[in-house]
């Protein structure tokens, strides 16, 4: 899809309109704000255990959560703040779940990689590569079987285009015609390697596509504009029962894999290049060509920059999570009885 | 009360569920058309459709993936996975998904699934094909693990396994499924976590699981006719949970404890039944807890091997005389 030129920009031709724009620059601001916390308190050791950013990538998890309904489900990976953060799940409890606080969604017992809110459509962050597509699969299926119209959404990365579970779960979509809509974040790389060095194909996911029999679909991951529309399409065809579709954004990762990688086997000027295409940056940029007050703006950017501060601060107030719940939940009964 | 085989009470018991909750679906490999591999699924797919009872690719991941997305939706899966020997395939999901769902989420995750599979060996099919892999998920929190002995303990304790909240991997043994045996007319439900004493004794307690309980009765009757050693036989029927109860009732009566386990020896779930035993009841006991198992080798698959290493009713009988110095 072509980034649009600045010649055809104007208010007149909005064909998402000054609402839809604003929304998608909200949470892509969201998302860069609230992330880089996370790494401003890991480097204040409030952050423990690892930590996986996608600064660099908001443009995704921006596009396919405005683009939902209440009721869809996304399926995220460990790298899931940013998606978790899109489906309206307060900063405050994403943040307190990084620092181990009572106040995190899941009171410190899952950690930055499980972020799950099933109260908001996020059904769980999953930590083993290519775990979820086969679940996603199955949420699809349920809505099917009942004859609900939400769709499941799952985001991951082009590493994941090599593990078995993702040729198995794309089969399976096809076979069944599931509302399902795998979503490939193309970061260019693989955790340390270039996915390019350890693929057999350009475009890991979308060349596969017609493996399923599904149709090879490319965005430019760093502009909202082009996944919100690709999103849109998508969740229609789903809806309407017309089966699967597999998705390839092409974006970049601004940090390393974790907290412990620097990121050092960058090319020299290759994150330079792509932070010209910071996707807040360009949205920004193309908000005022619309002619959107400079204030609306600067308004939406206090106002989540005050969120993120409040949600800190009430993080760092927050208690520690009570020892009696660590042996709760193992089972469905509250406990983690294996003897009767 | 009619006649039925193991391999018959499957289908039963699934018929069962089915006919009672419109959110029991059932999938797997060759499953509906075909009637399964093993023929334990025939006549489900005529009787609830196309849409209930549905054959996949040969993806033990996705089936399993799909189960889960399932029931932490809204269905009550169950799924087949042919040959317990394939639950490696798609251990991710036993030993990482399901049963840490509900923990890591505090709550908020449910996974009430039934994956069922052919365990066991006795069929001559080799290393691969043949395993008794119970203790490989019996070590996972979060899980619950079933192993029905009879026609009858399939329907109930299938029942129990699908409505419980829990995801639960049930093992079929693949040379019970010609097993005949009664079967009482009607709903059958069990409770998850009770064994069962299906030989009253006083010299001895030989716990069993699966195929290993009709060898221990034959081997408990064959010790009374010989040497007029009389066996209690405990068929163990759900390793989590365990009912520890009626185990340690029972060596407190009999005071000798003999574990009969189809597992290769090392971390065969035995072991942890034993040290249960030696921890809460070593004053019960008039002698050393005594495991049979299978050697800690792959299984071979000619008639002479297969049959040399597991557990029969003869080695069994020899092991118990031995011990009690008969």
């Amino acid at each position: 899809m072509k980034p649009l030129q600045k010649s055809e920009i104007s208010s007149s031709n909005d064909d998402l309109g000054e609402d839809v724009r604003l929304e998608l620059y909200r949470l892509q601001f969201l998302l860069r704000e609230a992330e880089q916390r996370a790494f401003d308190l890991f480097l204040q050791n409030l952050v423990k255990g690892t930590s996986h950013l996608s600064l660099g990538q908001e443009a995704v998890a921006a596009g396919f959560a405005a683009a939902m309904k209440p009721g869809d489900l996304s399926f995220c990976t460990y790298r899931g703040h940013a998606h978790t953060l899109a489906r309206g799940v307060p900063v405050e409890q994403v943040l307190g779940e990084l620092m181990g606080r009572d106040n995190g969604l899941m009171r410190g017992k899952g950690g930055s990689m499980h972020l799950t809110s099933v109260e908001h459509g996020v059904m769980g962050s999953y930590a083993i590569i290519g775990a979820h597509l086969p679940i996603a699969c199955g949420a699809a299926w349920r809505a099917q079987y009942k004859g609900q119209d939400d769709v499941s959404v799952c985001f991951f990365g082009d590493g994941t285009t090599n593990i078995g579970a993702f040729h198995e779960a794309l089969n399976f979509a096809a076979i069944w015609k599931l509302p399902v809509i795998f979503v490939c974040e193309n970061n260019h790389y693989m955790e340390y390697t270039p996915i390019g060095d350890v693929t057999a194909v350009p475009h890991p996911a979308a060349d596969r596509a017609s493996a399923y029999g599904l149709e090879r679909i490319i965005v430019d991951g760093n502009d909202a504009d082009a996944v919100y529309r690709t999103a849109m399409a998508a969740y229609d065809k789903a809806r309407k029962g017309e089966g699967p579709s597999l998705i390839e954004c092409i974006t970049y990762r601004h940090s390393g894999h974790s907290r412990a990688d620097p990121a050092k086997y960058r090319p020299e000027g290759e994150l330079e290049k792509w932070k010209e295409r910071d996707p807040v940056k360009v949205y920004r940029e193309r908000l005022l060509d619309f002619g959107i007050d400079k204030d609306v703006i600067l308004g939406i950017e206090s106002a989540i920059k005050r969120e993120v501060d409040d949600a800190t601060d009430q993080c760092k107030a927050a208690p520690i999570p009570s020892q009696d719940i660590i042996m709760t939940d193992v089972y469905a009964d509250g406990g983690f009885a294996w003897r009767n | 009360m009619a006649e039925l085989t193991y391999r018959d009470a499957v289908a039963r018991g699934i018929a069962q569920e089915m006919a009672r909750d419109p959110d029991v679906v059932f999938l797997g490999e060759d499953v509906a058309k075909a009637g399964g591999v093993f023929k334990a699924t025939v006549g489900l797919y005529e009787q609830f459709g196309p849409l209930r009872v549905r054959d996949t690719p040969i993806s033990e991941q996705a089936i399993l993936g799909a189960a889960m997305g399932a029931a932490m939706t809204g269905l009550k899966p169950i799924a087949e996975i042919m040959f317990s020997d394939f639950l490696a395939v798609c251990f991710d999901y036993i030993a990482n998904e399901f049963p840490k769902s509900r923990y890591m989420t505090n709550g908020q995750v449910k996974c009430p699934l039934v994956v069922r599979t052919g365990n066991g060996a006795g069929s001559r099919f080799g290393a691969q094909h043949s395993q008794s892999v119970e203790n490989w998920c019996m070590m996972i929190p979060g899980l619950k693990v079933v192993a029905p002995s009879s026609p009858r303990d399939v329907i109930g304790l299938l029942a129990a396994a699908v409505r419980d909240p829990d995801p639960v991997i049930f093992f079929e043994h693949k040379s019970l499924y010609p097993m005949k045996g009664e079967v009482p007319d009607g709903e059958i439900v069990d409770t998850l976590g009770t064994a069962k004493i299906v030989r009253p004794g006083k010299d001895a307690t030989i716990l069993a699981l699966a195929l290993m309980v009709p060898r221990a009765l034959e081997a408990a009757e064959k010790l009374k006719a010989e040497h007029g050693i009389d066996c209690e036989v405990v068929d163990v029927r759900s390793l989590v949970p365990l009912d520890t109860q009626t185990i340690l009732g029972s060596v407190a009566r009999t005071h000798r404890l003999f574990t009969v386990e189809e597992n290769p020896r090392l971390c065969g779930w035995g072991a942890e039944i034993a040290s249960i035993v030696a921890d809460e009841a070593f004053y019960d006991l008039d002698g050393p807890i005594v495991r049979i198992t299978t050697p800690h080798i792959p299984l071979p698959a000619a008639d002479v091997l297969e049959d040399t290493v597991l557990p029969t009713p003869g080695r069994i009988a020899e092991r118990v005389r031995q011990s009690l110095g008969s």
